[in-house]
This record gives C-alpha cells, sequence and structure tokens, in this order.
C-alpha cells in the first residue's frame, strides 16, 4: 500500500448534505481523500454514492432541483465558497463516467485535445505533446497512435472508456473521479481499467465509486462504504474487508444484503 | 393485416408517382435550353423560359432562409438547452400555433407590415413571409434534434470544464449538426413550393429582376399564372415549370438525406 502516514491532505468533505429537492440522498458525509491514494466508495444502488461523487466536482448542482449543504475542501478551501467558479474547478477535477462518453462529432486526437482546448489555444506542439501524454497514461495510445484523425466512435467500448481516462487527465486534474468506470465494459476491458487504477495514483488522487466489491478490493488503498445516505464505515481497504468493525458493513460485504 | 398495410403504403406512394409521371409526361417535352435561359415573352408568341422564376424563386428562397434559419435554429436550441420554464412552453405553444397558421394568413402579415408601409410589391416582403413560416418548422425540429443527443455527452462536456453556453454550441449543437442542417433543408424545400404568401408580397413579375425591393417572379407564382390563363403555350410552360419546381424541391432533400448519411456528426 502506498498511503503513509505523511500523506499531504487533499480533499476532504465535511458534514456534506445532498438533496434531490426534499431527498436527502447524501446525508451529514465527513469523509477525507488522502493524496495520492485510491479511495473506493461502496455500497447497494442507491445509497448515495454516486451523489456524493458528483458533489466533489459540483456536478451535483446541475441537476434541477438539487441542492447542497456542508463543505467540501480542496486544500482547505470550501469549493461551494461563492468565489469558487465551478468551471474552473472542474478543470482541476476529472470525472469519467459509467459509459463512455466520447464526443461523436470529435476525431480520437479532438477528444483528447477537448479539455485542454477549452483552456485556451495553445501551440500545435503543446497539444501534441500533451495529447500524447494523455493516452500513454490511459494505456491507449499504442492502438491508436496511427489513428488519431479517426472517429473516437469506430474504438470498441473499452477502448472509448480509456480514451474518456485520456481525456479526463489530459489538462493533468488533480484528482479524478471515477463513477462506476467499468460498468459498461467486459472482463477483459475491466482488467486494462482497473491496471490503470494503480498507474494513475502516482499522479492523481483517484476517488472511485463502485458496486463491486471485488474491484474495491482490487484497485482501492482506502474503502467507505454507503448505506441509505450515510457514510457507516470507511477505512483501510484491507482492514475494512477483513476486519469490519460494524455490523452493516460486514453485511454488505459478506453478501447477506445489496 | 399486412396486405392491407402493403396496399396503404402503395396508395401513398402512388400519389407521388403519378403526380411525377403526370409532370414529366406533359411538361418535360417543353424544357429545353430556352426555358432555363430566357425570360417569358409576350402572349401569344411561342418560345421563352422561365429563367426569370427559377432566379426568382432562388433568391426569395435564400433570403427567406437568410432570416429564418438563424432564428429558428436559435429558437429551438434555446427550448432544447434552456427551455424547462414557463417562457420555453410558452415559445413552444406560440411556434406550434405558428406552425399550423395557413400560408395565406402569413402572407397578409407580411402585406400589412412590409408592402403597406413602403406602397410596393416587393421580393423581400415575399422573403419575410416565408421566413415566418420556416421559423416554427425550423425550431421544432431542430429542438427534437437537439435533444436527441445524449444527456452524457453535455456532463462529460461540462466535467471538463466547459462552460454551459461552450457545451452547447460546440458540443451538443454540433453532434446535433446533421439533423439540424436536413432540418433546415427540409423547411427550405417546403416553402420554396409555396403560392398563398407570395400573391401579395412578391406580386410576380414577367420581367427579369435582382432587386429584392422590387415584386420578383417565382416558379409557384409562374404556374399559378400560366396554369390559370387562357393560352395553351402558357399552360405547356406551367406544367413545364411545375416539372422543375418539383425536382428542385427533390434536389434539396435528397441533399438533406445525404447529409444524414454522413459519417461525422451521426447522433447516438
Amino acid at each position: 500500500m502506498v498511503a503513509s502516514a505523511n500523506t499531504r491532505l487533499r480533499l476532504e468533505t465535511s458534514h456534506l448534505t445532498a438533496m434531490f429537492g426534499q431527498h436527502r440522498a447524501v446525508r451529514d458525509v465527513s469523509l477525507l481523500f488522502p493524496a495520492h491514494t485510491v479511495t473506493a466508495i461502496i455500497g447497494p444502488s442507491g445509497c448515495g454514492k454516486s451523489t456524493l461523487l458528483r458533489c466533489l466536482n459540483r456536478m451535483h448542482e446541475l441537476t434541477p432541483g438539487a441542492s447542497v449543504d456542508g463543505e467540501v475542501l480542496l486544500d482547505n478551501k470550501n469549493i461551494y465558497d461563492p468565489d469558487v467558479n465551478p468551471i474552473g474547478l472542474r478543470r482541476r477535477i476529472g470525472m469519467v463516467f459509467q459509459r463512455p462518453t466520447p464526443f461523436p462529432t470529435m476525431s480520437i486526437y479532438d477528444n483528447v485535445a477537448a479539455g485542454l482546448k477549452v483552456n485556451g489555444r495553445r501551440p500545435r506542439p503543446e497539444l501534441d505533446d500533451a495529447v500524447a501524454r494523455a493516452l500513454h497514461q490511459a494505456a491507449l495510445w499504442e492502438e491508436v497512435k496511427d489513428r488519431l484523425e479517426t472517429s473516437a466512435l469506430d474504438l470498441s467500448g473499452g477502448q472509448q472508456q480509456r480514451l474518456c481516462i485520456a481525456r479526463a487527465v489530459a489538462p493533468q486534474p488533480e484528482i479524478l473521479l471515477r463513477d462506476e468506470p467499468t460498468a459498461s465494459l467486459d472482463p477483459a476491458g475491466t482488467q486494462r481499467i482497473e491496471e490503470l487504477c494503480h498507474a494513475l495514483k502516482r499522479l492523481y488522487t483517484i476517488v472511485i465509486v463502485t458496486h463491486n466489491m471485488q474491484q474495491a478490493a482490487r484497485v482501492s488503498d482506502y474503502t467507505a462504504f454507503m448505506y441509505l445516505g450515510s457514510l457507516i464505515e470507511v477505512g483501510r481497504t484491507d482492514e475494512l474487508f477483513t476486519k469490519p468493525k460494524v455490523e452493516q458493513t460486514e453485511a454488505y460485504i459478506t453478501g447477506r444484503f445489496g | 393485416m399486412t396486405a392491407l398495410v402493403v396496399i396503404l403504403s402503395f396508395t401513398a406512394v402512388l400519389a407521388l408517382v403519378l403526380i411525377l409521371g403526370n409532370l414529366i409526361a406533359k411538361g418535360a417535352s417543353s424544357i429545353d435550353w430556352n426555358f432555363f435561359t430566357r425570360s417569358p415573352v409576350p402572349a401569344g408568341q411561342s418560345g421563352g423560359g422561365v429563367a426569370n422564376a427559377i432566379v426568382g424563386t432562388a433568391i426569395v428562397v435564400g433570403v427567406a432562409a437568410l432570416i429564418g434559419v438563424p432564428i429558428g435554429v436559435g429558437a429551438g436550441m434555446y427550448l432544447a438547452e434552456y427551455g424547462g420554464g414557463r417562457l420555453g412552453y410558452l415559445v413552444r405553444f406560440i411556434a406550434d400555433v405558428l406552425n399550423g397558421t395557413p400560408s395565406i394568413v402569413v402572407g397578409i402579415v407580411a402585406w400589412t407590415f412590409i408592402v403597406k408601409p413602403t406602397s410596393h410589391f416587393s421580393a423581400l416582403a415575399g422573403s419575410v413571409a416565408l421566413a415566418i413560416l420556416m421559423i416554427p418548422m425550423l425550431a421544432r425540429t431542430t429542438e427534437e434534434m437537439v435533444r436527441l443527443v445524449p444527456h452524457s455527452l453535455r456532463e462529460a462536456a461540462l466535467a471538463l470544464g466547459y462552460p454551459r453556453w461552450r457545451t452547447s454550441l460546440k458540443i451538443v449543437a454540433r453532434t446535433a449538426m446533421s439533423g439540424i442542417v436536413t432540418g433546415c433543408l427540409v423547411g427550405i424545400a417546403r416553402v420554396a413550393g409555396e403560392t398563398a404568401p407570395l400573391l401579395f408580397t412578391a406580386l410576380g413579375n414577367l420581367n427579369f429582376t435582382l432587386n429584392v425591393n422590387q415584386p420578383m417572379q417565382t416558379l409557384s407564382l409562374q404556374i399559378y399564372v400560366y396554369a390559370t390563363g387562357p393560352f395553351d403555350e402558357w399552360h405547356r410552360l406551367a406544367w413545364a415549370s411545375a416539372l422543375v419546381l418539383m425536382g428542385l424541391v427533390l434536389i434539396i432533400s435528397l441533399t438533406a438525406r445525404w447529409l444524414t448519411r454522413q459519417r461525422y456528426g451521426r447522433v447516438r
């Protein structure tokens, strides 16, 4: 495990509550995401884990009727402070979704460069380097280097998902959020994405939402278990899965519900 | 049951076949080089063409598209991206009412607001009438096309730090582009055949003109004049004009079809 005692704090939620109208999807969650680690959020469907993730880059508030209470601290700065621009914030926090979402009108190259271009014009050689670096990080470079100008839709599902990872990491965010990134992939594709998780945590702080417990056990350093919107237990992944402290956690990881 | 459906479909297609067949049978023989290059000759003489009407149609419809496409597509984008509230509902309702308004009524509107104040008929007034007809059609088709773009694409762009307006333009509109262009072409093809709103706006003109401030001939007006006239020669030219107009509309529709088959810009 990479996590060590002197890991610098990067991201933290403090008494975070997320609402859809009157429904409290996330209830008073305080959770720390140490830098350069992978934190997995697990729990049954509807437990609020995706909503919690979407609060971390202020995507939650884009849903009509959604609201947030409490704080999300990024380097001790609350990202919900009025002087924080959510657009600038989202450029610091990359996100990968359940299903691959390549931009259908763009080539592979333009997809990866999309997040860079939105930050202002850059000279082509600089873009070329950034695109190549991002594709290397997403372990996709070897497969697409000869067809960067072809449509991103010609890639397989697993390749598209890695393309989305490349697109998310190209602007060099500090944090990478992944919402069930392997939910729509076959086992081979899943394995490649999981391997990437280990490689990428050297560069980014990763938060991954999954309802696949084996996946959480394989890829994460820390695991948080959520149920009905509340954080039930959080701890080092090896400890949480072998010696859970809370009855509900044990019931969930042993498959008695969820 | 299947047989019934097949018979009904054939009946629908039959109408098109009969129209096109009739037009070709009666009109094709009158189409020659002169037909496309010369203006009408005085009644009683033979020869002459409808060059003025063909160019006039292009101008009147072209100007109508210049006015109608930005407004219609803009309204459609608004409805799809921001039209959730009360104003969106209102705009959508008005567009639907306008869509069902008889075209001759739209012609009267253009006459009241443009022809009467300027006290002369003009191609521009005709274009405005056609634009008013196009706008609700384009707004609704654009809205439908933009709504087809998966929500996940918007989210992906926003998560990358795209501002909302840029997401709408760069990602959503581009993804829906082939559908929007098709909608525009279909709208243009529909108004290209309109006659009623042009009767008291563009009026018609037997001479060749490029001045949009003057009355201008269009194919539909030419057909109306020739078909209701007393001369066999005119009837002949009316059939030929109808064939050309039909061909024009067909070409626009086929272009629309071809565009939707383009690889880039397809909607998933």
